[in-house]
């Protein structure tokens, strides 16, 4: 029992990387259902005519690509489906190579000019500050766009002035950037936001749906395969949700397991 | 195991990665190009960063440290491209001296200022100066935060949904909502003691508690496995082939 209790942690990563890997070389699915707060998100792009403006931020870096980029992708694919015009940007420095290469693959696959139908506006320090400033006036916040385009030439950018101007505004954060985007964002210019996050955070992030500051909300991996679904375009999110519950009962049963020879052993210290 | 069997069991790793990445660029399963080359060099750094879960090596120290550089770059370069340049270089310092059609943007000079200040720690006899710019920034943040925060975290979630509604869930949620704060709230209230009622009710706040804590774990676990899934599709789909 003792022995039991002082297992080598390397035993249990094989056991993860066995169970992360047979699900994907063994293609098995497992349902996914997508959840009232990602359909939310889904149903208000659905409800928005053609060439509304849509606002994606983007905010996050490499170290959340598994999670969020499957997300902005899904995204993206669903408004130029639906001929929505794009305009993405970031607040986090790494997150402008995910951001261009996302908008530009799925802008190509629909045949989408860069300019016209989307635009990239790149980095911009200052977060709070940011928000406040094209709560004002969008080209004063970003005079240029990630490529050195003046912002005010752009057509993609037509009848839009600032904040107050988007049709829906979605940030996609590895951080706590939603907290800003609502406090800052849509508190004071009053739009429809909706959010991404890491599963990390979603927890954190449940009473802004409640108090409908969050008019939807996708969390980790799991939200990402659920608008997956919705858009039926399965990808890597959907491909992920079976080692995810593979792994799921295997953290279940290594807890009960834990548990059970803790109490069998006499709870010692 | 010994140096000398983690120098042995190293080289071997290297050796067998370096065949079959050249087997399979002799064999047209990774391109001859920035492409294939780029495969490679992140199948070599993750293999290297999970190298770590053996236990700590030199191999991954390396991979370590590149991800610290090349992130820094990365970040400079940005910095650069996307602010000081369009925002300093561009509007104050290039129509000084140049004819651009425009007038330098002499308002620059303040945040230029305050953000060279900043720098300043560095230095013993000048570092005085970076507190101007840190004065700036609480003054700043605190003045655009706190009446915005308060709206928006406080004010806001205090607006509760009506207890009693047309829906029977949603009128159970709500109480439970109620239930949750008022309990977790008395919890963390210790200028009485936790006894009779207002013991008992701590005591559900204790277990929403270890719910929410529950949550958490199982939203961090998801969190994490996610990147590991992701690391083993690039692994199997783009390097090894294996599934599409």
């Amino acid at each position: 029992m003792e022995r039991l209790l002082r297992i080598d942690r390397r035993i249990i990563f094989i056991f993860v990387a066995i169970a992360v890997t047979l699900p994907l070389l063994i293609r098995f699915n497992l349902p996914v259902v997508a959840t009232k707060d990602v359909k939310s998100i889904y149903n208000k792009i659905n409800s928005l005519p053609e060439g509304s403006h849509v606002l994606i931020s983007f905010d996050y870096d490499p170290a959340s690509k598994e999670e969020l980029q499957p997300m902005a992708v899904a995204l993206l694919h669903h408004c130029f489906k639906n001929n929505i015009k794009v305009i993405g940007m970031t607040l986090n420095p790494g997150g402008t190579g995910l951001a261009d290469s996302a908008i530009t693959e799925a802008g190509k696959e629909y045949g989408k000019k860069y300019k016209e139908d989307y635009v990239f506006l790149g980095y911009k320090t200052g977060t709070e500050l940011v928000m406040i400033n094209m709560g004002e006036n969008i080209f004063s916040a970003f005079p240029k766009d990630f490529y050195g385009n003046a912002t005010v030439d752009l057509p993609v950018l037509k009848g839009v002035q600032s904040l107050q101007d988007m049709d829906y505004v979605i940030d996609l954060a590895s951080g706590s950037s939603i907290e800003a985007w609502i406090a800052f964002g849509k508190e004071k210019y009053n739009f429809d936001l909706g959010g991404g996050c890491t599963a990390v955070i979603g927890p954190d992030m449940y009473p802004f749906l409640q108090s409908k500051q969050l008019t939807g909300l996708m969390s980790g991996l799991k939200g990402a395969a659920e608008y997956e679904i919705l858009i039926n375009r399965k990808s890597t999110a959907v491909a992920g949700m079976s080692p995810q519950s593979v792994v799921h009962v295997l953290v279940a049963l290594f807890v009960i397991f834990g548990n059970v020879l803790y109490f069998m052993t006499g709870r010692k210290k | 195991m010994n140096n000398k069997t983690d120098v042995s069991v190293t080289t071997w790793i290297l050796v067998a990665f370096s065949i079959v990445n050249i087997y399979f660029l002799a064999t047209g399963k990774l391109g001859f190009d920035a492409k294939g080359f780029g495969i490679i060099t992140s199948v070599a750094l993750t293999l290297a960063m999970y190298s770590f879960l053996y236990k700590d090596n030199p191999v991954f120290k390396i991979a370590e440290n590149l991800f610290v550089g090349v992130a820094m770059g990365y970040w400079i370069i940005i910095t650069w491209f996307n602010i000081l340049k369009p925002d300093v270089f561009e509007t104050l310092i290039v129509p000084l001296f140049k004819d651009t059609g425009s007038a330098p943007q002499y308002a620059v000079i303040i945040p230029t200022l305050l953000g060279i200040f900043m720098l300043l720690r560095f230095s013993n006899k000048l570092s005085w100066l970076s507190r101007w710019s840190f004065a700036f920034v609480v003054g700043l943040g605190a003045g655009i935060t706190i009446p915005n925060f308060i709206h928006a975290f406080i004010l806001k979630q205090l607006s509760f949904n009506p207890l009693i509604t047309a829906s029977v869930p949603e009128s159970i949620n709500s109480f439970l909502i109620l239930l949750g704060v008022v309990s977790v709230l008395i919890y963390f209230f210790f200028s009485m003691e936790h006894k009779g009622i207002i013991g008992g009710v701590s005591k559900i706040g204790v277990w929403f508690l270890m719910i929410a804590f529950g949550a958490s774990f199982g939203f961090t676990v998801m969190a994490r496995m996610s990147l590991l899934i992701g690391r083993i599709q690039f692994l199997i789909r783009d390097w090894l082939g294996i599934i599409q």
